[in-house]
């Protein structure tokens, strides 16, 4: 029988010479939304690279599997072709490339390709829902977007490309109340029974419109705490220190190497 | 615009090779025989041939350049200075011979004159077969021809601008273009005149070991604008081949001058051509220049702003694959005050791959209150590619505004991991981020350029295999 959703066990991950994630364990569900927090440089989005499969990030132990298919051997293309979406904390500009190019070559590569008087129809009408204006369409992506234009250029990606399972890295930071509201709804609007969602974030806000199942708390390259949605509203009010110890400040790179 | 994967083809796409149908060739190698051959063979006044004669004497009393880029593959011996395909110029699709017609039909020709053509002035090996101006035109007072036409039709006007802004002894290549130069275009628009649709050339060598050496002029009277723009593609040959045309565009006062070129030479051309454009007060000139393919070319379209207000602009591509070397770039000379110039240059290497940008900046004492804009960007697709920027500059005069920026990046490995994580494979990931690097250059083409631009680069891209 398989396990759907997506299954991390015991990863291990490093980059360059540093090891970064120290045995992570982690099962989100189909139809679930997991939230992860934790304090800048804890491998938050060292987590979210590795599940995409980012050439930099070398996995050294453990496995990473969707819906029962382990990824650790595929390639970014084969792991997106799963279902699987990635929507990175800092998105890459690509100049010369139209964002409507763009989501035509990803509808492609997907071989999800719609008629082009559908796929344009479906393009105008998630636009219009996230208050973006037409003409961002013909932009070059991500050149020279705001912080807010990347974060909703990114759910106009996810609405249009329809993902099994999305990694949401800190898609909420930077953006300003109605922005976020904005940001979420498009979220919840593209969710569906089966759509799993990791949510990396730092604040409750966002939580409040998505409405977390689980939190993890990921510290130093490993998962220290997991709780309920409550557990969102204490980090909010109190910090990480309480689930940490005595700082929530971050290690320097590089102090500790794992085992 | 994307590059359809099932566009991509392992051959080199237009190396199609029909059999050879010449009724006249020079024998191989060059000698005053051979250029008085050639010019009695055109008919041509006495003058013309005097002309080609001192040309030569300075083709051989040059040295080759020993900057730039490599030349040593070039054997001025083994190659055909002149062949004439067919003994008569079609005036008509109908007249053209069958042959000559399949190769045009291979190079879609007749399409593009469907399409939006005025007159399709095609090059068939060293004289222009086919050559149909629209009436319009005709009418107001354009003309349009080979460059031999123009020669033996409008002997005054030739003669009055003809090689006067690239003299037979500017280089060794110029000066061979000037002692062997068979067909070409001659454009000249008349006063006011607005020519609305491009007029547009298709060169194309075909003959095993051909040297070809085609002659441009275009001249635009007072306040006129014609767009011209020229094509190239060689088929492929295993022994060298090398084409040496020489262009000059003359802008008088509040004329303006487009030209573009989209160049696919084979990859064992040798491609060295000089380029020259002067604008009056007032004037505009336009050089959009693409190099894909060649083994070598070595071109520096350059413009003189001779008077005030006159503007210049280069926009160049160039994409080199493995074996191959784009040596390019563009010069402006200001001679008047309140003269302005814009270079933008895009390159990309792969694998083995080589580009080099040679920008000349030349702002003269009189010229006051310069305005100067110089940018050149780099693309490198593997770890063997290689590129480099020469920038010489002038400058004469201190009330002047100049602007240089230039950048060297690699594919980055972010861009690909986000194209990739979409569901893009990495082939086709890479060449979204090559064909958006040259997008500022394609968005200026019209088109059905613009389109044949993305096929002939996702080619390259296939062919140059690192
Ligand atoms: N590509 C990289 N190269 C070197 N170090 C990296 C790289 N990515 C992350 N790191 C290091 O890994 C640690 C975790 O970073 P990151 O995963 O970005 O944390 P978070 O997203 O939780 O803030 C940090 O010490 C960071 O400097
Ligand atoms: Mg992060």
């Amino acid at each position: 029988m398989t396990v759907r959703g997506l299954s991390i066990d015991n990863l291990h991950v490093r980059v360059g010479e540093t090891d970064i994630l120290h045995g992570v364990t982690l099962h989100v569900p189909e139809g679930e939304v997991h939230a992860l927090m934790g304090p800048n440089g804890s491998g938050k989005s060292t987590l979210a690279y590795t599940i995409m499969g980012h050439p930099a990030y070398t996995v050294t132990k453990g496995s990473i599997s969707l819906n029962g298919t382990p990824l650790v051997e595929l390639s970014p293309e084969e792991r997106a072709r799963l279902g699987l979406f990635l929507s990175p904390q800092y998105p890459t500009a690509i100049p010369g490339v139209t964002v409507v190019n763009f989501l035509r070559a990803a509808l492609r590569g997907l071989g999800k390709e719609l008629p082009a008087r559908a796929f344009l129809a479906k393009l105008s009408q998630t636009m219009a829902s996230l208050h973006m204006d037409e003409s961002f369409r013909g932009r070059y992506i991500n050149d020279g977007f705001s912080g807010g234009e990347k974060k909703r250029t990114e759910i106009l990606q996810m609405a249009l490309l329809e993902p099994a399972f999305a990694v949401l890295d800190e898609t909420d930071s930077g953006l300003d109340v109605d922005a976020l509201r904005t940001v979420a709804e498009g979220v919840n609007r593209v969710r569906t029974p089966e759509l799993g969602i990791l949510l990396i974030t730092h604040y409750n806000r966002i939580l409040e419109h998505l409405k977390p199942d689980v939190i993890h708390l990921l510290y130093r390259g490993q998962i220290v705490a997991t709780g309920g949605p409550e557990m969102a509203q204490e980090i909010e009010k109190s910090g990480y220190a309480p689930f940490i110890g005595t700082s929530a400040e971050p290690e320097p790179m590089g102090a500790h190497h794992g085992n | 615009m994307a590059i359809d994967a099932e566009h991509l083809s392992k051959e080199y796409q237009y190396g199609f090779h029909d059999e050879d149908a010449s009724v006249f060739r020079t024998e191989k190698g060059l000698s005053e025989d051979v250029i008085r051959a050639i010019s009695a063979r055109k008919k041509e006044p006495e003058w013309m041939l005097r002309f080609r004669l001192k040309a030569y004497r300075h083709f051989m009393a040059r040295p080759m350049p020993s900057w730039g880029a490599d030349l040593t593959g070039i054997d001025f011996d083994n190659i055909y200075y002149y062949v004439k395909p067919t003994d008569q110029q079609g005036r008509s699709w109908d007249e053209v011979p069958e042959q000559i017609k399949s190769t045009f039909d291979k190079l879609g020709i007749p399409e593009a004159e469907r399409k939006f053509l005025a007159g399709v002035s095609a090059q068939y090996d060293s004289e222009v077969v086919y050559h149909n101006i629209k009436e319009g035109l005709e009418k107001q007072g354009v003309i349009f021809s080979d460059c031999d036409s123009g020669l033996r039709e409008h002997e005054d006007l030739f003669r009055k601008y003809f090689s006067t802004i690239i003299p037979p002894n500017d280089n060794k290549f110029a000066a061979l273009n000037s002692a062997v130069w068979s067909g070409g275009s001659f454009v000249y628009v008349p006063p006011g005149v607005h020519v609305d649709i491009p007029l547009q050339a298709y060169f194309r060598i075909n003959s095993d070991n051909m040297g070809q050496f085609e002659r441009t002029l275009i001249i635009a009277d007072r306040g006129s604008y014609v767009h011209y723009i020229e094509g190239c593609t060689a088929p492929t040959y295993s022994a060298d081949s090398l084409h040496s045309a020489v262009v000059e565009l003359i802008a008088l006062e509040d004329a303006h001058i487009r030209y573009t070129t989209i160049q696919n030479w084979s990859n064992n051309v040798y491609n060295l051509v000089t380029k020259r454009a002067v604008a009056q007060a007032g004037a505009t000139i336009e050089w959009i220049d693409g190099n894909l393919g060649s083994k070598v070319t070595m071109k520096y379209p350059s413009i003189y702003l001779m008077g005030e207000r006159a503007h210049g602009e280069v926009l160049s591509a160039a994409f080199a694959g493995s074996g191959q070397h784009q040596d390019a770039g563009a010069k402006c000379i200001h001679v008047a005050p309140n003269t302005t110039s814009n270079i933008v240059s895009r390159s990309i290497s792969k694998g083995t791959g080589r580009t080099s940008y040679r920008g000349h900046i030349v702002v003269n004492e009189k010229a006051d209150n310069v305005k100067c804009n110089v940018r050149c960007d780099a693309l490198l697709l593997d770890e063997t590619s290689r590129s480099d920027t020469y920038p010489y500059m002038d400058i004469k005069n201190p009330n002047v505004e100049i602007g240089h920026e230039a950048s060297v990046s690699k594919v980055g490995e972010d861009q690909l991991f986000y194209l990739r994580s979409r569901g893009i494979s990495e082939q086709d990931a890479t060449a979204l981020i090559v064909n958006g690097f040259f997008e500022p250059f394609v968005k200026e083409l019209p088109m059905e350029y613009a389109v044949e631009l993305n096929r002939l680069l996702a080619v390259q891209m296939d062919n140059a295999v690192g």
